[in-house]
This record gives C-alpha cells, sequence and structure tokens, in this order.
C-alpha cells in the first residue's frame, strides 16, 4: 500500500441508537497483509503468487487499470489505528459503523480478486481461501457480519463444488459474483452455479467490478476513472437483461439476486425499453413467460449505495415506487469513500414501513440470518 | 388531415436499394472492386433487414428493401404526418467497414445518392453527412466535400466506434463539425470493434439493441470529461434512436461522479448535466416509458424543453399507425419538440425556401 498521510484519525461520531436495527448488505473486509491469506494457500498457490500474481486481465501486474481517488479506495478517516487497511480490524469496523448505526447483520463483500484471474485453478484456490479468512477473521469474531461464498465463477463445476462445501455453514449469508463476468451472465456456463444456489436456498449478490473480458464501453477504454466509475454500473442493466433474454428466471424461478453497488435509477427504464423490444421481437425469445420487467421484481433486488441523488430530491420517491418499495436494501459501502452514511443517505421523508422496508424487512425476505 | 402538421422529423431512414443503386457514385476503381469482387450485402448487423424493429410491418414492401425511393417515404410518412421537412439518416456498412479507404467510398457514394435520390426529388428531404469514423482525415475530407451544399444539416456516425469519442484523434472531425455549424448525430449502432456489452457479446439482438442507451452515456461522458465541447464550445451532439428514459438517472449520475472526482478533470468546471443541456439535444423516438404519467415525469426530470427533437424513426417500428408522439407530452412541450427545437438544433433548417 503506498503512501498514506499522517494524520489523527479521530474519535468515531458519538453513538446515536436508531430506533431500527439495520441491515446493511454491503461491507468491505480486506487483508491486513497479504501475508493473512497465507494459511488459507497451498504452497503451490503461494509461490504462483508470489511469482506471477493473480493474472487478472488488467493492464498493471499488481493494481487495476484505473487508479482511484483515495488509496484502497477508502475513507480517509477509516484507517485503523493500529495500522493495517481499512476494513480489516474487526474492533475499528464495530466501533465505526456497527455500533453507532446499529447494525444488527452486515454481509460481507470481498474485493480481492479472487475470482478475478484467468487462470480458474487459482480463482478456484483463491475463493476458497477468501471463505476460509472470512470466518476466521470476521464472522468469528463478530457474529453480525455474515460471510458471502466468493466462487470461481468461470469454472461452474468448481463454483458449485464450493458452494456445496459452505451451503450449511449460517457464517455464509449468500453467494458472491461479480457483476463484470467475462460472459454475460445468462450464458449456459453460468447455469450450474444458478441451480446450486437454487437447491441451497441462497441469493446471489452481484457485486460491481470484477475480471470482463470485454471493454468497458462498446466503444472502447475511457481515459478518466470518472469515466470508467459510471459506466462500470453499466454491467448490471447487461446482467439483468441477459439474466432475463436466456430464460434464466423461467428455469431457476426461486433464484435471487442482489444487484450491490450498481445504481438503481435506471432500472425503471431498462424495463420499459425491454417490455418494448421483446413486445416487438418476441419470436427472438419465445420462451420467455413473463415481460421483462416482472422479472425485474420478482427475481432482482437493489442496493441502495452509492445513492441515487436526483437534481430534485423527491424524484427519488418515483424511482422507488416504479421499482417497488419492496425491491430495495440498504448498503453502506463501508470502508470505502462514497460510503453511504443510513442516517444521511436518502434525502426523502419516508414513513415507518418504508424505512423498515429499505432498511431491514427486505433484506430479512432475502438473506439468511440464523 | 395529417396528425403533426409543419413538423420537422429529425430520423428518418432511407435504405439504399443495393450495391448497383451506389455505383454510379463510385469512381472506376471501386465500381470495378464491388462488381468484380461480388461485394454487396452491407447493411449494418445493428439493424439486420428482417428483424421486426428494422421495418414496421405495413411498411414493408412485398418485394425489394423498405424506404428505398423518395415517393414511398413520402406517402407512408411525411404526407400522413404533415411533415414540413425530414433529415434522412441513411444507415449503411460505410460506416462500419474495417477498410477505411472502402468505407470512405460508400459513405461518399450514399451522400451523393441522397441527394439525387431524395433531395432533389422531394424539397421535404434534408440529410445526414455520412462520414467514416474510421478515419477522422477521410472524414473531414467528406464534410468538406458535402457541407456547401446546405441539405445536409448534420453529421452522423453510430455511436460505438473505434475509440472513446471525445479523445483527441476525433478532434479533427469534431473541429469540422463546429466550423460548418454542423450537429454531429450519433446513430444507435456499433461498428463492432468491441462486444456489444460490457460483459462480452450478448446472445440476443434485443440486448445489442437495448444495450446502445449504455453507448450514448459513456460517449457523452467521453466528449464532457475529455473536455471536447471545451475545445469546440459550439460543437452539438444529437443522440439518435437513443431511447430517452436513461436521460435522468444517467445524468443524475454523472453530476454526483463529477462532484466526487472532479479533481481528476480539472478543467471541467460546470456540472456535466448543465453541459448537457446546452450541447446535447436527443431524437424522441424511441420514448422507452410505458404511459402518460412516466412520458411526463421523465418529461419533468429532464428539466429542459430544449432537448427533444420529434422524429419517427421511419421505417424503424416503434409505434402503431400516426401515434409517433407518446401520450403525456404537454402541449407546449409538443410544439418545440415539433418545429422549434429542431430549428434551434439544426441551424441550415432555417434555410428552408418555404418559409422565407
Amino acid at each position: 500500500m503506498g503512501l498514506t498521510l499522517e494524520r489523527d484519525v479521530g474519535t468515531a461520531p458519538a453513538e446515536t441508537k436508531t430506533r431500527l436495527r439495520i441491515i446493511d448488505c454491503d461491507i468491505h473486509p480486506y487483508l491486513r497483509t497479504p501475508r493473512d491469506l497465507d494459511q488459507f494457500l497451498s504452497a503451490r498457490w503461494r509461490q504462483h503468487l508470489a511469482e506471477y500474481g493473480k493474472g487478472t486481465r488488467g493492464i498493471y501486474a499488481g493494481r487495476g487499470t484505473y487508479p482511484r481517488f483515495m488509496p484502497n479506495t477508502c475513507r480517509r478517516d477509516a484507517w485503523p489505528a493500529g495500522g493495517g487497511l481499512p476494513g480489516s480490524e474487526v474492533d475499528f469496523i464495530r466501533s465505526q459503523h456497527l455500533d453507532p448505526n446499529d447494525v444488527e447483520f452486515g454481509v460481507l463483500e470481498p474485493l480481492l480478486e479472487g475470482n478475478s484471474p484467468r487462470n480458474v485453478e487459482l480463482q478456484a484456490a483463491l475463493c476458497s481461501a477468501f471463505n476460509d479468512w472470512q470466518v476466521t477473521h470476521f464472522t468469528d469474531l463478530e457474529p453480525r457480519l455474515r460471510a458471502s461464498i466468493l466462487v470461481p465463477q468461470d469454472d461452474a463445476e468448481a463454483a458449485v463444488a464450493e458452494i456445496e462445501k459452505r451451503a450449511a455453514d449460517p457464517r455464509f449469508a449468500q453467494i458472491q459474483l461479480s457483476s463484470r463476468t467475462p460472459e454475460p451472465l445468462g450464458r449456459k456456463r453460468y447455469w450450474p452455479i444458478f441451480a446450486s444456489a437454487e437447491r441451497a436456498k441462497l441469493p446471489i449478490g452481484l457485486h460491481v467490478g470484477g475480471p470482463s473480458a470485454a471493454a468497458p464501453s462498446a466503444s472502447g477504454w475511457p481515459s478518466f476513472y470518472v469515466e470508467e466509475h459510471q459506466v462500470l454500473s453499466h454491467s448490471m442493466p447487461t446482467q439483468a437483461a441477459s439474466l432475463i433474454l436466456e430464460g434464466v428466471f423461467d428455469r431457476y424461478p426461486n433464484l435471487k439476486l442482489i444487484l450491490i453497488e450498481g445504481g438503481f435509477a435506471w432500472v425503471p427504464s431498462l424495463g420499459w425499453r425491454l417490455d418494448a423490444n421483446v413486445a416487438k421481437m418476441r419470436s427472438e425469445v419465445p420462451h420467455l413467460k413473463l415481460k421483462p420487467s416482472e422479472y425485474l421484481r420478482r427475481n432482482l433486488w437493489y442496493a441502495t449505495q452509492p445513492i441515487e441523488e436526483p437534481e430534485h430530491p423527491q424524484h427519488l420517491r418515483t424511482i422507488f415506487d416504479w421499482i417497488g418499495w419492496d425491491r430495495i436494501v440498504y448498503s453502506s459501502d463501508y470502508p470505502h469513500w462514497d460510503y453511504d452514511d443510513p442516517r444521511l443517505a436518502i434525502k426523502i421523508a419516508m414513513s415507518d414501513g418504508e424505512r423498515r422496508a429499505i432498511f431491514r424487512g427486505n433484506a430479512e425476505q432475502i438473506y439468511r440470518f440464523t | 388531415m395529417s396528425r403533426y402538421p409543419g413538423a420537422i422529423d429529425c430520423d428518418i431512414h432511407p435504405t439504399v436499394p443495393g450495391i448497383e443503386s451506389l455505383l454510379p457514385y463510385m469512381d472506376d476503381y471501386w465500381q470495378e472492386a464491388f462488381v468484380s469482387r461480388g461485394i454487396d450485402g452491407l447493411e449494418m448487423a445493428s439493424y439486420p433487414p428482417g428483424a421486426p424493429i428494422s421495418c414496421r410491418a405495413d411498411w414493408r414492401p412485398a418485394k425489394g428493401r423498405p424506404a428505398a425511393d423518395a415517393a414511398t417515404i413520402a406517402r407512408q410518412s411525411l404526407d400522413v404526418m404533415g411533415t414540413a421537412l425530414a433529415i434522412c439518416n441513411p444507415l449503411t456498412g460505410g460506416q462500419v467497414a474495417v477498410s477505411e479507404s472502402m468505407g470512405a467510398a460508400v459513405c461518399r457514394a450514399v451522400n451523393d445518392w441522397i441527394c439525387k435520390e431524395f433531395l432533389d426529388k422531394d424539397a421535404r428531404f434534408r440529410a445526414s453527412i455520412v462520414v467514416p469514423p474510421q478515419s477522422p482525415e477521410l472524414a473531414v475530407e467528406e464534410i468538406e466535400r458535402r457541407a456547401p451544399d446546405r441539405r445536409f444539416v448534420q453529421v452522423m456516425i453510430p455511436v460505438a466506434v473505434e475509440m472513446m469519442l471525445g479523445r483527441r484523434y476525433y478532434w479533427p472531425l469534431l473541429a469540422a463539425c463546429e466550423k460548418h455549424g454542423l450537429p454531429l448525430g450519433l446513430h444507435a449502432g456499433s461498428l463492432h470493434r468491441y462486444p456489444t456489452t460490457s460483459n462480452g457479446w450478448s446472445s440476443h439482438y434485443i440486448q445489442d439493441y437495448v444495450s446502445h442507451s449504455q453507448t450514448f452515456e459513456d460517449q457523452l461522458l467521453s466528449l464532457i470529461h475529455e473536455g471536447a465541447f471545451l475545445k469546440f464550445p459550439g460543437l452539438r451532439v444529437v443522440l439518435i434512436e437513443s431511447g430517452v428514459s436513461w436521460l435522468p438517472g444517467f445524468l443524475w449520475r454523472a453530476i454526483k461522479t463529477w462532484r466526487g472526482v472532479r479533481a481528476e478533470v480539472p478543467y471541467v468546471k460546470r456540472s456535466p448535466a448543465e453541459i448537457v443541456r446546452e450541447h446535447v439535444r436527443l431524437t424522441a423516438q424511441p420514448f422507452d416509458a410505458p404511459d402518460a404519467a412516466a412520458v411526463a415525469r421523465i418529461i419533468e426530470m429532464i428539466d429542459s424543453d430544449a432537448m427533444l427533437l420529434f422524429a419517427t424513426d421511419y421505417p424503424h417500428w416503434q409505434f402503431e399507425g400516426d401515434r409517433a408522439v407518446p401520450e403525456g407530452v404537454a402541449t407546449p412541450v409538443l410544439a418545440k419538440m415539433l418545429i422549434d427545437n429542431p430549428i434551434a438544433t439544426y441551424p441550415r433548417l432555417k434555410e428552408n425556401p418555404t418559409w422565407a
């Protein structure tokens, strides 16, 4: 990790009890040091990583293609006083986020490129190691935190094996996939993962990012992070459309996907656009049983962060109305720089029922918290 | 009684019947090349000729290509709508060819064919100059060749090209548009140099078509953040057949992201939404909203009565009968869409002799 400025991290905000114990669908755990993973990797893969690195599709050997705007993409005040990366110390996650915000359950979304190597055997080894690491370093220390089953998504057989290995373990709340899979997610190569998720009654958290084999745009490569950060969210409507059009939700009607950190203002327009075109070109997708917008309301949920900020704040209510209040789940993205404080992020007046649905009730319907 | 008397239709698609129609407008080398190599069938993959959306059923002829001559278009669309002026946007393979010289040859021929077969035959037609985005240099040559004919009111390329459009590589093209007062029209469609989505090639044409709106978003961000609108303050960009209802969410996200990391592009001192509202216009076909209430709310969110341009997208199948404008567009907005906004967007339309 490069330079960090010497600074006083200050004290955590005064504890303010909200009336509602909330569920946060997006907390990012980090390694204190890369060595923390070693105990979960074989000597063969430790050597491979030391010699060749992860071997993703990016342009740099050891970092992402688009340099972010903060070290480790994190809040300046999220660096633990005792050293290590933001999101790597359970005590600090607890005192900075879980306690003051009254988080009852927080779902971990590891973004450490476990599913990004082109070498799928390395993917499998890393995903399994990150799964062991989440329980050892997080959920066993803080039971409010729940892990995600990270899977080698490019090798469905290995992914299913990893799901089956973890599915009965209540410390895992979901299966995690990346939104930028190398092929559109509706493709048959991914179907065994969906079958396994449905069998295990586990939702799939689709987190933005990942190892796509395609350019960020159909017109190539943006120059800047300010572009790429926004363009990246197109992977969400793309995956939603692919899953719908390929018939995944007809084949696996009980599948639940939470789209995390991909925004949600696009959802109504995507549904309308798909409905209009499927109505005209039904002949291309005769297998669909419902209108595309109906799958958006049946099989998909949308996490709030980064919250949409309409120019006129009341339009946020319109967007929620169009999507359905039962489809929205709160997420903080702790400890990233664009973290959404649950007390401040949603700037419209809400009824108690609406607030409860977004901050708790909807997530309870999707996830397994036992 | 026509539906929208005096309307300016900002997107109609004459179809090139086949390569034989273009040969008269090619030099000896290219005539020889196309004939001896048997090259024809240059329709873009972005609009498969048989796809339902590529031509509404009641506009599809029993044989031959739809919308292939001026009289047919006048009868099926202009007379029905009451169109005063219609901008021809031919979608042909010149703009997607991997050879930039072949692409340029086809574009030149298409522009000359449009002149002879449409502009010269019915005074209501105007046209876009189609240029080869494969080569900004050849594109500029074609703009210089055709711009003196004031019936060409725009320069047009597909929205998905070989690089992000704000890059300096394209600045000569943007400069030529600005110099001649010609908006740059980006039309749904792709050169297919990259997969149609950021997750790779989709299985279905429906997904390709629906995903074009994402590329429109990408290109706006590129033009804004590369500083193209600062370098070319007179540049106007028209998004053609992009849909409309994606726009508000895009603007909100663009404002938010710029506010967060604008230090990366310190020269972008105005909000992306402000820049878009000044420089960018959209044809309002399709609109992509399900009912009058949603249409009205989307227009309220766009918060500009200057941005939407009336278009039928003829002969593409976007609406039934003559109802080219969805319900929910309030009368004052409709009046601006039909006539005022197109005239403000395309300065050359003011030169229409029938209005003099």
